[in-house]
C-alpha cells in the first residue's frame, strides 16, 4: 500500500518521500556535473554513482566488478581524483566535477588512451576503462611516476587477463608523450 | 601454391540478402551508441553504396571496402582480429580496407562457434583461408570474364585485379557484383606460407578503440527497450536446495516489479554435457534498475533444505551417462583428508610400461613427493549475465557465451521453442577462462523472461558469480622417481586424483621417456560443480610434474634443462610405449629456445631461476622465471617464455596472451584458493579471494615463438599450466624451500606475509 507522495527537504536537495507499507524510501533529485554537463536524475540518494552513470545516464564505460571497491573496474574521476564509483553514494557527490571514460577525451585521444592503443594493452577489455581512469589521474598528479609509484597507484585495479606488464609500459609511454 | 577442395558446403555461400541489403551490419545492432560513425575506419573511409556478399564470411563494397565476419565468440583472446586476418590474407586485401563484425550464432553459416580448448584458430585455419581464397578466385573469374582473358593470367595485389598483358585492372569493388553471382569454385588455390602478407604481422585489436573509450560491448552493457533487471537467489551452500521463501518485504520496495521462483532445468530431464549447475531452483527478483533489485533482494527471506543423494542423466554428445550427486555439506579440510587417504592406496592403473615395481626395488635412489591444489573460481571481471526476450514462439538471447550453440539447444529444449526461432547475439565477453562454456545463466534468463512475459537482463553480482561457480577442482598428485647408480631415471610413477575428478594424463611426458612407468588415478565424488578452467587438469599436472622433475634433476646432479632434454632425446630415439601424445622434438625445441633467450647457460650464480615446460592443447611452452628477494619477500622479476604453436597469426596479440597466461599462472599458484565450510564458499568477493595485482606481476615478460610453417595450434591455454612449476622451482632457489601445496602463500609454514 503506497501512500501519496509528499515533498520533503533532505540534506539540502529537494526530495520526495515514498511511504511504503513498512519502510521509508526517499527519491531525490540530483544535478550532477558529469563530463562538463549538468545531468539531472531522480534516484534513491544511496544509489552508488556507478549505477546512476550506467542505468540512468547511459554512460556504461565504468563497469561493475565487485561492488565493494576492491577491483577498480568502476573507477571515475571526482575533482580529478580516481574514485571507485560503486561505493560512492550519489548524494555525497554534490556539484563536484565527475569525469568518466566517456569524458576523458572525445575519441580516445587522451595520452593514456593513445598509449593503450599503441601497445594494444586490452585483452577482454572489461577492466580497462577503470585502469585508464586510474592511470590518467596518476599522471595528472605525478607526470613521471616510478615503477613503485605506478604499482602503488594501480594496485586497486584488478585485471583478470593479466595485462599488468603492458599497462605499466603504457603508463610510461603516456608519461613520455 | 596448393589446391584445396572447398569443404565448406554450398549452402554457406548462398547470398544472404538480409545481410547484404542493409549496408554495414553492426555486430550488436541494439547497442545504440554504436553508430556507424563511431567505427574507427569510418573516419577515413567512405562507406560503399552497396555491399555484395561473396560468402558468409565476407562481403565486398562497391568501393573496395571489405567486411569480414569473425565467427567465434571473443573473450580477450583476440580472434575478432586474428580470424579476419586469415580471411583477408587469402583474399589479398589491404588490412586497412577491412571492417570486422562479430558474427552472431549461426551454425549453418559458421559451423561450431566455440571459444575454448585453444581450438579456435586451429579448427578455423583451413576454413577461413578457403573463405578468403574462394572469394579471391571468384573475383578473378569475374575479371577474366569481363576482360575476355584466361583466369590463370589474372593476378591480384591488395584489392586490385590485374591482367598484365592487356593492361586491364580493376578494384575488387568493381568486380564484386559480378563475383557474387558466380558459382563457388570447386577447388581454390591457397597461398604458400612465404606469401602471407597479413598473417604473421602484428595487427592491433579491431575493437581496442571501443574498449578504451568505454563503448557498450559487453553483455552487461546490452540495451533493449523496456528491458527489466533480474537477480536470482541461489542456495548459499552446495548440498542445499530451495525449500520456501517469503517475499513480503521485497514486493513493495521501490522499483520492484515481481518476485517468483524458477526452475532453470526440469527435474529428471537429461542434461547436456555443458548444462552443469548445482542450483536449478532459484528465487528471482525483477525490477527496474540493478541497484533497486540488489537492495530489494536483501530483504528476501529464504529457507533451504538439504539435498538427497540423487542421479543426473547427462548426454555427453550422444553418449548417455548417469552421474551420482552425493548429499552433504562438504568441507575443504575433509577434502584434503580424503585425498590424502586415497593417495595412500593403490589407484586405477591408466598406463604401465616395463616393470616399475622391480625398478623401484632395485633403484640406487628413490624420491617421492606429493602435491595439491585447491578449488579455484574463474572470477571473470564481468560477472555472469544474460539478456532474454522470450515471446510465445520465439526468443532473442544476447550475452557472453563461449559455447552459444549448447546454451541455445538447452533453451530450445527447456522452453519448447524450435531452435530456428531462437536468435543468439554474441557480445564481447569480459573474460571467460572456461566459465562461460557453462551457459546455465542464459537458460535462467530465458526462463525468467518467459515467466515474466517481458524482456529481461539477468545479472549476477560478484557474490553470485563466485558462489554459483563451475570451479576448477581440487587435485592431488604423488610422484615417485627412481635413479640408478649413474643417475639415470629408470622408473617413474604418478598417482593423481581429485575432488571430484582425476587430473591425470597418462600418456604425457615423461611417459615414453622412461622404461618403467606407472600412472594411476582415483576420484572422490562431490556435489560441488566443476568444469573447464583455463587448461583443465593440465593447470595442475604441468606445474607439479615440472616441480617434481626439478627435484629429480637435483637428486641426479643434473642441470634441469639438460635433464629434460636427455629424457626427450630418449623419447625421440627410443620411445617407450605407443600412445605418447607429444612430439619430443618440438618439446625439446621450446626448451632449447628458452635456454638461449634466457641466457640460461650464463645465469649469474646468485640468480633464483626456475624452468618449466609443458605440452598441452596441441602447443608447446617453456618458461624461465626469475625471482628476487625484496625486503625478505620473493618477487617475480622476469619471465622468458618460448612457445611453439606453429604459425603465429597475430604475433603481438599472441605475446599479450602469453604474458597474461604467465601473470595468471603466478597469481593462481601464489594466491588463488576457494575453500568450503559446510558446503559454503569461504571467499565470496575480492576482499577475501586474492587475485594477483599490479605490484605482484613480473616487471618484465619476454615472449619468443619457435618459427616454423606448421599449421597453427592453440595459444590461450598452453603458456599457462607450466607457470606454477617454474615459479616453485625459482622460489626454491630464492628461499631454499620446495613448495608442494597451492596456493604457495599458504603452504606451511607460510611463505610470505
Amino acid at each position: 500500500m503506497v501512500e501519496p507522495l509528499t515533498k520533503i527537504i533532505t540534506g539540502g536537495f529537494e526530495s520526495q518521500k515514498i511511504v511504503n507499507s513498512e519502510k521509508l524510501y526517499i527519491m531525490a533529485n540530483f544535478k550532477l556535473n558529469i563530463n562538463g554537463k549538468i545531468q539531472e536524475v531522480d534516484v534513491d540518494p544511496n544509489t552508488p554513482l556507478l549505477w546512476v552513470l550506467r542505468e540512468h545516464l547511459n554512460l556504461v564505460g565504468a563497469k561493475y566488478g565487485c561492488g565493494i571497491a576492491q577491483c577498480g573496474s568502476c573507477t571515475v574521476h571526482v575533482q580529478g581524483v580516481a574514485v571507485r564509483s560503486c561505493m560512492l553514494a550519489v548524494s555525497t557527490v554534490g556539484n563536484q566535477e565527475i569525469t568518466t571514460i566517456e569524458g576523458l577525451s572525445e575519441n580516445g585521444e587522451h595520452p593514456v588512451q593513445e598509449a593503450w592503443l599503441e601497445l594494444d594493452v586490452p585483452q577482454c577489455g572489461y577492466c580497462q576503462t577503470g585502469q585508464i581512469m586510474t592511470a590518467a589521474a596518476l599522471l595528472e598528479n605525478n607526470p613521471n611516476p616510478s615503477d613503485e609509484e605506478i604499482d602503488m597507484a594501480m594496485n586497486g585495479n584488478i585485471c583478470r587477463c593479466g595485462t599488468y606488464v603492458r599497462i605499466k609500459k603504457a603508463i610510461k609511454l603516456a608519461a613520455n608523450s | 601454391m596448393k589446391l584445396v577442395q572447398t569443404q565448406i558446403g554450398r549452402r554457406a555461400f548462398i547470398k544472404n540478402t538480409s545481410l547484404a541489403s542493409g549496408g554495414l551490419v553492426l555486430g550488436f545492432s541494439i547497442l545504440n551508441s554504436c553508430k556507424p560513425k563511431d567505427i574507427e575506419t569510418m573516419a577515413v573511409k567512405e562507406m560503399p553504396n552497396e555491399w555484395f556478399e561473396i560468402n558468409a564470411y565476407l562481403k565486398i563494397g562497391d568501393n573496395g571496402l571489405v567486411t569480414i565476419m569473425s565467427p567465434n565468440p571473443e573473450f580477450g583472446q583476440g580472434v575478432i582480429t586474428s580470424m579476419p586476418m586469415i580471411v583477408a590474407d587469402e583474399l589479398d586485401i589491404a588490412w586497412e580496407n577491412v571492417l570486422v563484425e562479430q558474427a552472431n550464432l549461426n551454425a549453418e553459416d559458421y559451423g561450431w562457434q566455440f571459444t575454448g580448448g585453444s581450438q579456435g584458430i586451429r579448427r578455423r585455419w583451413q576454413g577461413l583461408r578457403m573463405a578468403g581464397a574462394t572469394a579471391r578466385q571468384m573475383l578473378k573469374e569475374a575479371a577474366a570474364e569481363s576482360w575476355k582473358v584466361p583466369v590463370s593470367e589474372i593476378t591480384t595485389s591488395e584489392g586490385i585485379l590485374l591482367h598484365e598483358n592487356s593492361g586491364n585492372s580493376a578494384g575488387y569493388g568493381e568486380m564484386a557484383s559480378l563475383a557474387a553471382q558466380r558459382e563457388v569454385p570447386e577447388e581454390v588455390p591457397l597461398k604458400e606460407v612465404k606469401d602471407f602478407t597479413i598473417i604473421g604481422t602484428p595487427k592491433k585489436d579491431v575493437e581496442a578503440r571501443k574498449v578504451v573509450t568505454g563503448k557498450p560491448l559487453f553483455g552487461v552493457d546490452y540495451q533493449f527497450k523496456g528491458a527489466l533487471v533480474a537477480m536470482a537467489t541461489h542456495p548459499p551452500a552446495f548440498g542445499l536446495k530451495l525449500k520456501s521463501y517469503d517475499d513480503s518485504a521485497v514486493r513493495n520496495m521501490p522499483g520492484i516489479v515481481d518476485v517468483f521462483p524458477i526452475k532453470s532445468l526440469e527435474e529428471g530431464a537429461t542434461r547436456g554435457y555443458f548444462d552443469t549447475t548445482a542450483f536449478t531452483d532459484l528465487v528471482v527478483v525483477v525490477g527496474k534498475t540493478t541497484w533497486e533489485v540488489m537492495n530489494a533482494r536483501k530483504q528476501l527471506r529464504v529457507s533451504w533444505e538439504p539435498i538427497a543423494d540423487h542421479k543426473l542423466t547427462i548426454d555427453r554428445f550422444g553418449n548417455q551417462m548417469e552421474i551420482d550427486v552425493p548429499k552433504g555439506l562438504e568441507n575443504t579440510d575433509q577434502h584434503y583428508a580424503q585425498m590424502n587417504e586415497m593417495a595412500s592406496m593403490p589407484g586405477t592403473i591408466a598406463r604401465k610400461d616395463g616393470d616399475p615395481e622391480k625398478a623401484f626395488k632395485n633403484a640406487a635412489k628413490v624420491i617421492e613427493r606429493s602435491y595439491s591444489c585447491p578449488f579455484l573460481a574463474h572470477n571473470c571481471m564481468e560477472p555472469m549475465n544474460f539478456f532474454a526476450n522470450v515471446t510465445e514462439e520465439k526468443a532473442l538471447l544476447a550475452g557472453p557465451l563461449q559455447a552459444p550453440a549448447l546454451a541455445e539447444a538447452t533453451v530450445a529444449a527447456r522452453l519448447g521453442i524450435p531452435i530456428e526461432n531462437i536468435e543468439v547475439e554474441l557480445t564481447r565477453m569480459g573474460g571467460g577462462f572456461g566459465r562461460r562454456a557453462y551457459g546455465h545463466y542464459a537458460v535462467e534468463a530465458a526462463v525468467i523472461s518467459k515467466q515474466l512475459k517481458a524482456p529481461v537482463k539477468l545479472v549476477y553480482d560478484r557474490e553470485d558469480d563466485m558462489t554459483f561457480g563451475i570451479y576448477r577442482p581440487s587435485y592431488h598428485a604423488t610422484y615417485r622417481a627412481a635413479l640408478d647408480e649413474n643417475n639415470n631415471l629408470v622408473a617413474f610413477h604418478v598417482k593423481a586424483g581429485g575432488v571430484p575428478e582425476t587430473p591425470l594424463f597418462a600418456n604425457r611426458f615423461p611417459a615414453g621417456a622412461v622404461d618403467n612407468y606407472l600412472a594411476e588415478q582415483w576420484e572422490i565424488n562431490s556435489n560441488i560443480t566443476i568444469g573447464a578452467f583455463r587448461a583443465p587438469r593440465s593447470n595442475f599436472m604441468a606445474g607439479v610434474e615440472q616441480a617434481f622433475l626439478d627435484e629429480v634433476a637435483e637428486l641426479a646432479g643434473k642441470d634441469p634443462i639438460d635433464f629434460r632434454l636427455e629424457l626427450l632425446k630418449k623419447a625421440k630415439d627410443n620411445p617407450v610405449g605407443e600412445n605418447n601424445d607429444y612430439d619430443p622434438v618440438r618439446y625439446a625445441g621450446v626448451l632449447e629456445l628458452v635456454r638461449e633467450k634466457s641466457n640460461w647457460d650464463n645465469s649469474p650464480a646468485n640468480a633464483n631461476r626456475g624452468v618449466a615446460a609443458y605440452f598441452c592443447h596441441n602447443s608447446y611452452a617453456a618458461h624461465v622465471l626469475d625471482v628476487i628477494m625484496e625486503n625478505g619477500q620473493p618477487k617475480v622479476e622476469k619471465v622468458v617464455c618460448a612457445l611453439d604453436c606453429g604459425i603465429v597469426v597475430n604475433p603481438d596479440a599472441a605475446a599479450n596472451m602469453a604474458e597474461g597466461a604467465i601473470v595468471d599462472g603466478i597469481g593462481n599458484a601464489m594466491y588463488g584458493t576457494l575453500s568450503f565450510t559446510d558446503g559454503k564458499p569461504d571467499q565470496t568477493n575480492f576482499d577475501r579471494y586474492r587475485i594477483i595485482r599490479h605490484a605482484e606481476a613480473p616487471k618484465e615478460i619476454e615472449v619468443h615463438f619457435v618459427k616454423n610453417e606448421i599449421d597453427p595450434t592453440g595459444l590461450g591455454e598452453p603458456p599457462f599450466p607450466p607457470v606454477p612449476g617454474a615459479l616453485a622451482n625459482a622460489l626454491y632457489k630464492a628461499t631454499g624451500r620446495r613448495l608442494y601445496h597451492q596456493p604457495f602463500i599458504n603452504d606451511r609454514p607460510p611463505l610470505v606475509g
